[in-house]
């Protein structure tokens, strides 16, 4: 980038070091990559310490700090991928190419890795190219990608077809069989006093759809009652669960619902400010956002005195993430938000008295916006006739995996697991449900008639249903690389221990595990749960803990017959040794025992 | 306001805004720890002292005190853990103690010491992690790095230059210097800042200093960490 | 009372553990009332026979170390990894982020020895518990002789070891 450029871009931001990601990323997207220079000339634009934006830059996984090349590919590596074939898809790429897995191709021109789950799990397997998604790869849309990229043709240029992404809704409800006028929960939220909103809103009993459950109107309440006179409203749309979608299509399909939703927060809690952190995956819904709010703008639904009400300013901005799923935990989306290292702060104190920038602030899922939308609408009660007596109104359940119809499916709070594999077209026998992604609730087939809601299973929407030709320990292990991955690495269980989980996992996947591999992994998942910082942490052990307790033959069978065994194969040990000296006498090898 | 809480069964006084760590530490109890620092901001990173309060797990250092909480500590449950975190430090980095200047003066070893840490328990990673001895006066051997951001919150609190950061993710995660370089030696950094003497291991060393005092007559191998106070080694 | 066996062994380790052992002075004339060595670098026996105690130190820098370490572990009932490079490889483990091929250029040039009587090495150096189960570990580099003392003391009354401060260290 030329330091015109540059200059350029610290002007379009104001030079406000908040916005540091923000610039990153246009960085990333003009030049491919964000190299030492830019870090230098960035640090001195915003009078940051250099270290401090070599940091950042160094923590999400969609900026380079070496190049990448032209063309960027980035395959989704999550199980439904994989079950789909991503890793063949993949091999057949970089052979087409002619570059090796996650390096720089010796021209500089292409490198082709991997990241965790980029929200498609229902049409895999799929991509980001220079961070666009294509999804529904197949053998012949990846050699069209193939010789895209060999006749180096820009990326406005490929066929649009490729990067259309579907939205499969299989079942609508109260969100997504909506029809909403832009505005029109604005309009009748101030009908109403921020006071009676709130009434309403506890009326609704509605609990956050993040997954945790806080009730929404105690979380506004107490935003709207902190000192001090800025507030903010944050959208979290930094969907990362693996096996989630929901919000993707939240925000395809009823964006105006959202946007109303974060309005009427503003309305109800005295907010000036909103934004909405996207995450970067989903770039490809950005235009889309930025157009509405621009629209919005114009209708006088966002600006200086929303719908002529005297005194209530309130404007929203689009944030990108860049990579990193530990900014879907709200305080880690914050740091985000303000430029910074993702890393969960230390609480208390909360969000809603110390959130972005040290203010009072309210941090909702997409789909708790959308769902307050209709609430200002209808009213509380009406929308706790949905659901059940603890978790009401509905719920959009992402659902992938060995079903007939995999896509979202928005069934009211409750709902049993069954209901929603029937509906699906789940492939009998089932032989286990993900419920909430990995780091929720691994479902053995005797658990079906379990409820999905927070009284009973908790979710943030996914739901990958696996049928009897696929191996748990697989998946599994799957869950802990997405976790060794995306481990933010502040504190000391999480940061080693997802690490060495992986380690673990892999060997019994690899067939040289033993019993003292499984306790080794026992220990670290009760080590990460009890000493970890944050949630992410405390849940990266689930998935092998519930393996093991609704799993066991799974493992058992996995074991090698040996109590104990050498944790790496001896022979292959020798091998860069035998080959240097050309000997192959019985001396120059070990056996396995 | 000041009140008192019980650690393992006995009270202990605090005043407003302390946590259970400095409360302990000023009455004179230990809470094994290692990237708290009296006189830094907590932020609870390694996790070492973890306590367990009214059944629920809790970094010491971050946990505000009050009045009437139960706090665990010198259980066997904890003890357990701890041994696990510290053998987690371990082997991430490379420690090798024997060829280790700081050696005797590493609240790491001490810690384990403490702990009767007598093994690795989990695989080693050995990452690679060149040194970095371009500065006159300061060494920088990352090997040792527990990523306690001692020394970042040091150079940037009290030194005012920022000379510290960490860079990376996960397990990639690793302490960089404020220059373009990457060197040390390009960077700010004076023998006598703060951030130099503030490591609780051995990757900030001064030069020309490695073994004035003989190895088994360092600090705690006079006193144990654990020691009442009056008798602990101090770093 | 009949005399308890022992063996002990060096692998990729300088000898100081075993010279820690001699530390112990004149405890060695208690000890040997009570115990008889077995295939020791201090006996020179050529084949262990079965065995109560090994003790073993150094860790697992080549293919000779792993046939010994594992002809021990057969041979005796409780397994010792004593010292820093039987625990975590020590020392020679700082070889560890290296290409084992070149260090071995970096030595030889290009004429890298191919005699078989030379054990090949392994591309990392290991501690021994990578390879065979380990009882109990004594870190120190070496152990002192109180320390060694300390734990032969406890294990030939029966006691499960303990080493306090002084007794447990890692340098």
């Amino acid at each position: 980038m030329s330091p015109a450029e540059l200059s350029q871009l610290l002007h379009r931001h104001h030079g406000d070091p908040n916005r540091l990601l923000q610039m990153l990323r246009e960085v990333q997207a003009a030049a491919g990559w964000v190299s030492p220079e830019v870090i230098t000339e960035l640090a001195k634009g915003l009078t940051l310490p250099r270290a401090r934006v070599e940091g950042v830059a160094t923590f999400y996984t969609l900026l380079a700090t070496r190049p990448r090349g032209e063309y960027q590919v980035l395959f989704a590596d999550n199980i439904i991928e994989r079950f789909h074939g991503s890793v063949a898809l993949r091999e057949r790429l970089c052979a087409a190419l002619g570059v090796a897995p996650g390096a720089l191709r010796p021209d500089g021109r292409v490198s082709v890795g991997t990241t965790s789950c980029i929200g498609l799990s229902d049409q895999p397997a799929s991509l980001l190219v220079n961070g666009l998604a294509i999804a529904r790869l197949t053998v012949e849309r990846v050699d069209a990608i193939a010789a895209l990229i060999g006749q180096r043709a820009p990326l406005d240029q490929w066929p649009a077809e490729l990067f259309h992404v579907d939205e499969p809704i299989r079942r609508a409800g109260l969100l997504l069989g909506a029809h909403l006028e832009p505005g029109a929960a604005v309009r009748a939220a101030l009908a109403r006093s921020s006071e009676a909103l709130l009434e309403e809103l506890k009326r609704s009993k509605l609990r956050g759809r993040g997954g945790a459950g806080f009730s929404t109107h105690d979380k506004w309440r107490a935003a709207r009652d902190a000192p001090g006179p800025t507030r903010f409203v944050v959208c979290n749309a930094d969907e990362g669960e693996p096996g989630t979608f929901k919000d993707r299509t939240l925000l395809r399909r009823q964006l105006d619902a959202v946007l109303d939703g974060m309005t009427v927060a503003a309305h109800a809690i005295g907010a000036q400010r909103g934004f909405i952190y996207l995450r970067g995956e989903y770039l490809f819904i950005a235009p889309a956002i930025e157009a509405a709010l621009a629209a919005r703008r114009a209708a006088h639904l966002l600006g200086r005195d929303v719908l002529g009400r005297t005194g209530f300013d309130f404007d929203l901005e689009l944030h990108l993430g860049a990579g990193a799923y530990v900014c879907g935990e709200e305080s880690a989306l914050l740091e985000s938000l303000e430029g910074r290292r993702g890393i969960p702060r230390r609480r208390p104190p909360y969000p809603v008295t110390h959130g972005y920038l040290q203010r009072p602030t309210v941090v909702n899922n997409v789909e708790t916006f959308a769902s307050v939308a209709h609430v200002a609408l209808a009213g509380g009660a009406r929308f706790a006739e949905l659901g059940t007596e603890r978790s009401t109104g509905t719920r959009v359940h992402s659902v992938s995996g060995d079903c007939a119809r995999p896509g979202l499916y928005e069934l009211p709070m409750g709902a049993s697991v069954r209901e929603l594999l029937d509906a699906c077209g789940a492939e009998a026998p089932i032989q286990a449900v993900q419920v909430g992604g990995p780091s929720r609730t691994l479902l053995s087939p005797r658990e079906l008639d379990r409820a999905l809601c927070f009284e009973d299973l908790p979710s943030a929407g996914a739901f990958m249903v696996f049928g009897p030709q696929r191996d748990l320990l697989e998946v599994v292990a799957s869950f802990a690389r997405f976790f060794a991955h995306e481990s933010c690495g502040f504190c000391t269980p999480c940061r080693v221990g997802t690490t060495q989980l992986q380690g673990a996992v892999d060997a019994l996947v690899g067939g040289r595990g033993t019993r003292r591999d499984v306790r080794h992994a026992l220990r670290l998942c009760a080590l990460m749960r009890d000493a970890s910082h944050c949630g992410l942490g405390t849940t990266a052990g689930r998935p092998f803990m519930q393996l093991y307790e609704k799993f066991k033959p799974t493992i058992e069978r996995s074991l090698s017959s040996l109590e104990f065994r050498p944790t790496f194969d001896l022979d292959e040990a020798l091998a860069p040794a035998r080959a240097l000296t050309g000997r192959d006498d019985e001396r120059a090898h070990l056996e396995d025992p | 306001m000041k009140g008192t809480f019980t650690l393992d069964g006995s009270e202990v006084p605090f005043h407003e805004g302390q946590t259970v760590l400095e409360a302990a530490r000023d009455a004179g109890r230990y809470i094994p720890h290692l990237c708290a620092h009296p006189e830094f901001e907590p932020h609870g990173s390694c996790r070492v002292c973890t306590v367990k309060a009214e059944g629920r797990m809790a970094a010491a250092c971050t946990l505000p005190a009050r009045e009437g909480l139960a706090v665990e500590s010198a259980t066997d449950e904890l003890r357990e853990l701890r041994r696990g975190l510290v053998q987690l430090l371990f082997v991430e980095g490379n420690h090798f103690c024997p060829s280790c200047e700081k050696s005797g003066d590493c609240q790491l070893q001490a810690v384990g010491y403490a702990l009767e840490v007598r093994s690795l328990h989990f695989p080693q990673l050995f990452p690679d992690r060149p040194l970095d001895a371009s500065h006159p006066d300061v060494l920088l051997d990352f090997n040792r790095c527990i990523l306690c951001e001692l020394c970042v919150r040091a150079s940037a609190e009290v030194d005012h230059k920022s000379v510290f950061a960490l860079g990376g993710r996960g397990i990639d995660k690793h302490l960089i210097v404020n220059a373009e370089s990457g060197r040390l030696a390009d960077t700010s950094l004076s023998v006598t800042d703060t951030a130099v003497g503030v490591c609780p291991v051995g990757v900030i060393l001064k030069k020309g200093r490695g073994f004035t005092v003989p190895l088994g007559q360092r600090t705690y191998d006079r006193a144990p960490i654990d020691a009442p106070p009056e008798k602990a080694g101090k770093p | 009372m009949k005399k308890l066996k022992v063996a002990t062994a060096s692998l990729a380790g300088c000898f100081g553990c075993h010279m820690s052992l001699l530390d112990i002075d004149e405890r060695l004339f208690t000890l040997l009332e009570k115990v008889e060595l077995d295939r020791s670098p201090l006996t020179d026996f050529k084949q262990f026979g079965p065995c109560d105690l090994g003790l073993v130190e150094g860790g697992l820098c080549n293919a000779e170390n792993v046939e010994v370490l594992r002809e021990l572990r057969r041979h005796c009932k409780v397994l010792v990894a004593v010292g820093a490079c039987a625990i975590n490889g020590g020392l020679p483990a700082q070889r560890n982020h290296l290409d084992v091929r070149e260090c071995l250029t970096s030595v030889y040039g290009r004429t890298v020895p191919d005699d078989p009587e030379l054990p090949l090495p392994l591309d990392r150096v290991h501690a021994i518990n990578d390879v065979v189960k380990v009882d109990y570990f004594l870190p120190g580099c070496p152990p002192s002789a109180e320390a060694l003392w300390h734990f032969l003391d406890d294990f030939l009354n029966g006691r499960t070891p303990h080493l306090g401060h002084g007794l447990i260290s890692y340098d």
